[in-house]
C-alpha cells in the first residue's frame, strides 16, 4: 500500500488554476500568455512522470475527494493506466503548445488570452477524465470538454461556426445518450461510484434494463469518439478549427473517450457482462469496428486536401481501437490500449507536420504540396516517419500496436476484422506514398528525372517552417521511433490494468 | 386492451418522458432551422432530467429536509422522504445544460452574422455558390 499523495490533484488543477488567471492577465498585457500556458504544462508533465514512476513502484490507489468517502464521495482511480494517460496528456498538450503559440498569434490576434484560456481548461478536463471513479462526475468532465471545444472551433473562420453548431448538436445527443444509460444504471443499482456500481451488478439478474443501460452508454460513447457511422461531426469540425486548436484536439480527445469506454466496460459493466454474456454482440460490434475501418480508410483516399485527409483517417484508426479491445481477448485488449498511444502521438506528428507545411505553404490542398521535399527537408522527414507509422511500418510505434491488434485478430478468429486491418494499412500506404511523390518532385518536367538530387536548387531554395512549430514535430517524430523501441516496457504496463482472467 | 392502459397509466412519469425525449430528438434531428434543432435538444435533455427526477419519487414521502439531531438519535425513515441524490444531480445537469444552450446561441449570432439567416438549407446553399 501506498503512502497518501496529493500529487494527481496538482497536475489537474495547474492548468485549471493558470485558465483563470491567465484570462485575467492576459487581458493586461500578452506577455503573460506564454509563461501561463506553457508553466502549468511544464508543470503537469512533469507531476505525471512522477506519478507514473511512482505508481509503477507503489502500485495504484485511490482517492477520496474532501473526505466524503465513496460510494457516496466522488473517488479519483490512479491505477497504472491512468497514470499513463496522464503522461500521454499532459505530454501532447505540452509539445502541441509550443507550435500552438505562434499560430494562435497569427490566427487570433488580440485574444490570445481567450484562446488559451479554453485551451487549459479543456485540458484540465480530460486529465480529469482520466482520473475519475464516478460515473456522474465522468458525464459533466465530459462536458466539460465538449463545450471547451466547441468554443474553440466556433473560433475559426468561415464555416468553423457551423461546424461547430453540428458538433454541439451531435455531442450534445451522445453526452445524453451517456447520462441516460447512468440514469438505468443509478435506477438499478442506486450508486454512482464505479467500483460500487459493478459490485452491485454482478449481482443483479441480467435482464433488458441493464442492457438497455449499458447500450445509451455505450452509444453515447460512441458518438463522442466519432465511431463510424457515427463520425459525421468531426471531419468538418477538426479541419476547420484553428489550426492551434486541431493539434490539440485530434491527438487527444477520441482517444481519452475510447479509455473512457474501456473504463466503463472494465470497471462499471464488467468484461464478463459484454463480452461472455452477450457473444454475438462482441462480434457484431467487432464487425461494425471492421466495416467502419474500410469505410473511412475508403473515405480519407478521396480526399484533396491533407488536414480533411488526416480527419478520416482518424476516424479509421478510432475502429482499430473500439474493434480491438471487443476482440475481449489479451492481444487485442492489449494492442487496442498500446494504440491509445501511439496513435495519439502519430497524429499529433502528422498535424504538426501539416501545421508547420500550411505555415509556408497557406493551404493543404494536395496541389499545394508539390516540391515540399526541396523546401522543406526536416518538416517532410518528420512527416514520413509519421506516414510510416500510421501506415505500421516497423520500427515506427505503429507497427507494434498493428501487430498485437492483428495476432488477437487471429486468435479471436475474427477475419473480417483481420482482412480490414490489412485493407486499411494497404489504403494508408497508397494515401501517404501519393503525397510522398508529390512532395518529392517538384513540377512535371522533373516527375521524369527519377533521380535522386539533380542539383536545380537555384528555384526553390529551403524555406523550413519557424523552430516553434519545427521542434515540436521532430521530437514528435523520435518519440514515435522511441516508443516503438520502447514497446515491451509499455505493454507490460498495461498489462497491469487488464484483467486477469485475461 | 385494458391491462395495457393500466401499463401505460401505472409507469406514465416514463412514458411521459419517453414521448418527450423523441420529440426533442426528432426537433433535432428532423428540423432546418438551427435555432429549433437547439430547443429540441433542451427538450432532450428535459426529458432527461424529468427520468432522473421522477427516479427519486416515493409516495406518500416529504420533502428531504429532516432535524440534524434527530436524524442522528434515530435515523430516517426512507419511506417519508424522498430520494434526493436524483435531483442533486440533476442541478448539476441544469448547468451543463444551460451552459450548452449559452455556446450554442453565441454560435447562432455567429452563423447569422456570417450567412445573414439560420435556415440549414439556405447556408448550405450560399456555401455552395
Amino acid at each position: 500500500m501506498s503512502s497518501p499523495t496529493n500529487l494527481h490533484l496538482y497536475i489537474l488543477a495547474a492548468p485549471l488554476v493558470a485558465a483563470f488567471v491567465l484570462n485575467l492577465l492576459g487581458r493586461l498585457s500578452r506577455r503573460w500568455v506564454m509563461p501561463l500556458t506553457l508553466g502549468p504544462l511544464v508543470f503537469s508533465t512533469a507531476g505525471s512522470l512522477m506519478l507514473l514512476a511512482r505508481v509503477l513502484k507503489e502500485g495504484g490507489f485511490s482517492y477520496t475527494v474532501g473526505n466524503w468517502t465513496p460510494p457516496y464521495g466522488i473517488e479519483l482511480l490512479v491505477d497504472p493506466l491512468s497514470a499513463m494517460m496522464l503522461v500521454l496528456i499532459s505530454g501532447i498538450a505540452l509539445t502541441a503548445t509550443f507550435s500552438a503559440l505562434p499560430w494562435v498569434e497569427r490566427e487570433h490576434p488580440g485574444s490570445e488570452h481567450l484562446f488559451f484560456t479554453l485551451y487549459l481548461i479543456l485540458i484540465a478536463g480530460l486529465m480529469g477524465l482520466v482520473l475519475t471513479a464516478d460515473a456522474f462526475n465522468l458525464y459533466v468532465l465530459l462536458e466539460i470538454t465538449s463545450i471547451t471545444t466547441y468554443g474553440l472551433i466556433a473560433m475559426g473562420k468561415g464555416r468553423a461556426p457551423l461546424a461547430s453548431f453540428n458538433y454541439i448538436i451531435m455531442g450534445s445527443i451522445g453526452a445524453c445518450f451517456y447520462l441516460l444509460g447512468i440514469g438505468y444504471l443509478y435506477i438499478l443499482t442506486g450508486s454512482l461510484n464505479m467500483a460500487d456500481m459493478a459490485a452491485i451488478i454482478k449481482t443483479l439478474p441480467q435482464g433488458p434494463a441493464l442492457a438497455t443501460a449499458f447500450a445509451f452508454a455505450i452509444v453515447g460513447l460512441w458518438v463522442k469518439m466519432a465511431f463510424f457511422p457515427l463520425h459525421g461531426w468531426l471531419p468538418n469540425a477538426y479541419s476547420l478549427a484553428p489550426t492551434a486548436a486541431g493539434l490539440l484536439f485530434a491527438p487527444l480527445m477520441t482517444k481519452v473517450t475510447i479509455y473512457l469506454m474501456i473504463r466503463v466496460i472494465l470497471n462499471v459493466f464488467t468484461p464478463e457482462y459484454v463480452f461472455y454474456s452477450h457473444p454475438l454482440v462482441q462480434s457484431g460490434v467487432v464487425w461494425a469496428a471492421a466495416i467502419a475501418i474500410v469505410c473511412a480508410s475508403s473515405l480519407a483516399l478521396g480526399q484533396r486536401d491533407l488536414r480533411r485527409m488526416l480527419t478520416y483517417i482518424l476516424i479509421a484508426e478510432v475502429g482499430y481501437m473500439v474493434g480491438g479491445f471487443w476482440l475481449a481477448n489479451s492481444q487485442g485488449m492489449t494492442g487496442a490500449i498500446l494504440h491509445i498511444f501511439n496513435d495519439a502521438v502519430m497524429t499529433l506528428c502528422l498535424f504538426l507536420a501539416a501545421a508547420a507545411i500550411a505555415s509556408r505553404t497557406g493551404s493543404l490542398s494536395f496541389d499545394n504540396l508539390k516540391g515540399l521535399y526541396r523546401t522543406m527537408p526536416v518538416t517532410m522527414a518528420a512527416f514520413t516517419v509519421g506516414a510510416f507509422s500510421i501506415i505500421g511500418v516497423p520500427p515506427t510505434c505503429g507497427f507494434f500496436s498493428k501487430w498485437y491488434l492483428l495476432q488477437g485478430a487471429v486468435q479471436a478468429g475474427q477475419w473480417g476484422f483481420l482482412a480490414a486491418l490489412l485493407f486499411s494499412s494497404l489504403v494508408n500506404a497508397i494515401m501517404f506514398f501519393r503525397i510522398i511523390e508529390l512532395a518529392y518532385f517538384t513540377d512535371d518536367g522533373e516527375a521524369h528525372h527519377g533521380g535522386h538530387h539533380h542539383g536545380d536548387d537555384h528555384h526553390a531554395p529551403v524555406a523550413e517552417a519557424p523552430l516553434p512549430m519545427l521542434a515540436p514535430l521532430v521530437v514528435t517524430a523520435a518519440a514515435l521511433l522511441v516508443i516503438g523501441l520502447g514497446t515491451g516496457p509499455i505493454v507490460s504496463a498495461i498489462r497491469l490494468t487488464l484483467p486477469k482472467f485475461l | 386492451m385494458t391491462g395495457l392502459t393500466a401499463e401505460i397509466v401505472a409507469k406514465y412519469n416514463y412514458w411521459l418522458y419517453v414521448i418527450l425525449m423523441m420529440v426533442g430528438l426528432y426537433a433535432m434531428i428532423g428540423k432546418k432551422n438551427l435555432v429549433k434543432k437547439l430547443l429540441g435538444m433542451n427538450i432532450f435533455q428535459t426529458a432527461i432530467i424529468l427520468l432522473y427526477v421522477s427516479s427519486g419519487v416515493k409516495r406518500g414521502a416529504g420533502i428531504p429536509i429532516v432535524d440534524k439531531y434527530k436524524a442522528l438519535a434515530q435515523g430516517v425513515d426512507p419511506t417519508l422522504v424522498v430520494n434526493p441524490l436524483p435531483h442533486v444531480l440533476m442541478l448539476t445537469a441544469i448547468v451543463v445544460s444551460v451552459s450548452v444552450t449559452g455556446v450554442a446561441l453565441a454560435v447562432l449570432l455567429r452563423i447569422y452574422r456570417e450567412y445573414g439567416t439560420l435556415e440549414e438549407d439556405e447556408i448550405l446553399e450560399k456555401i455552395g455558390k
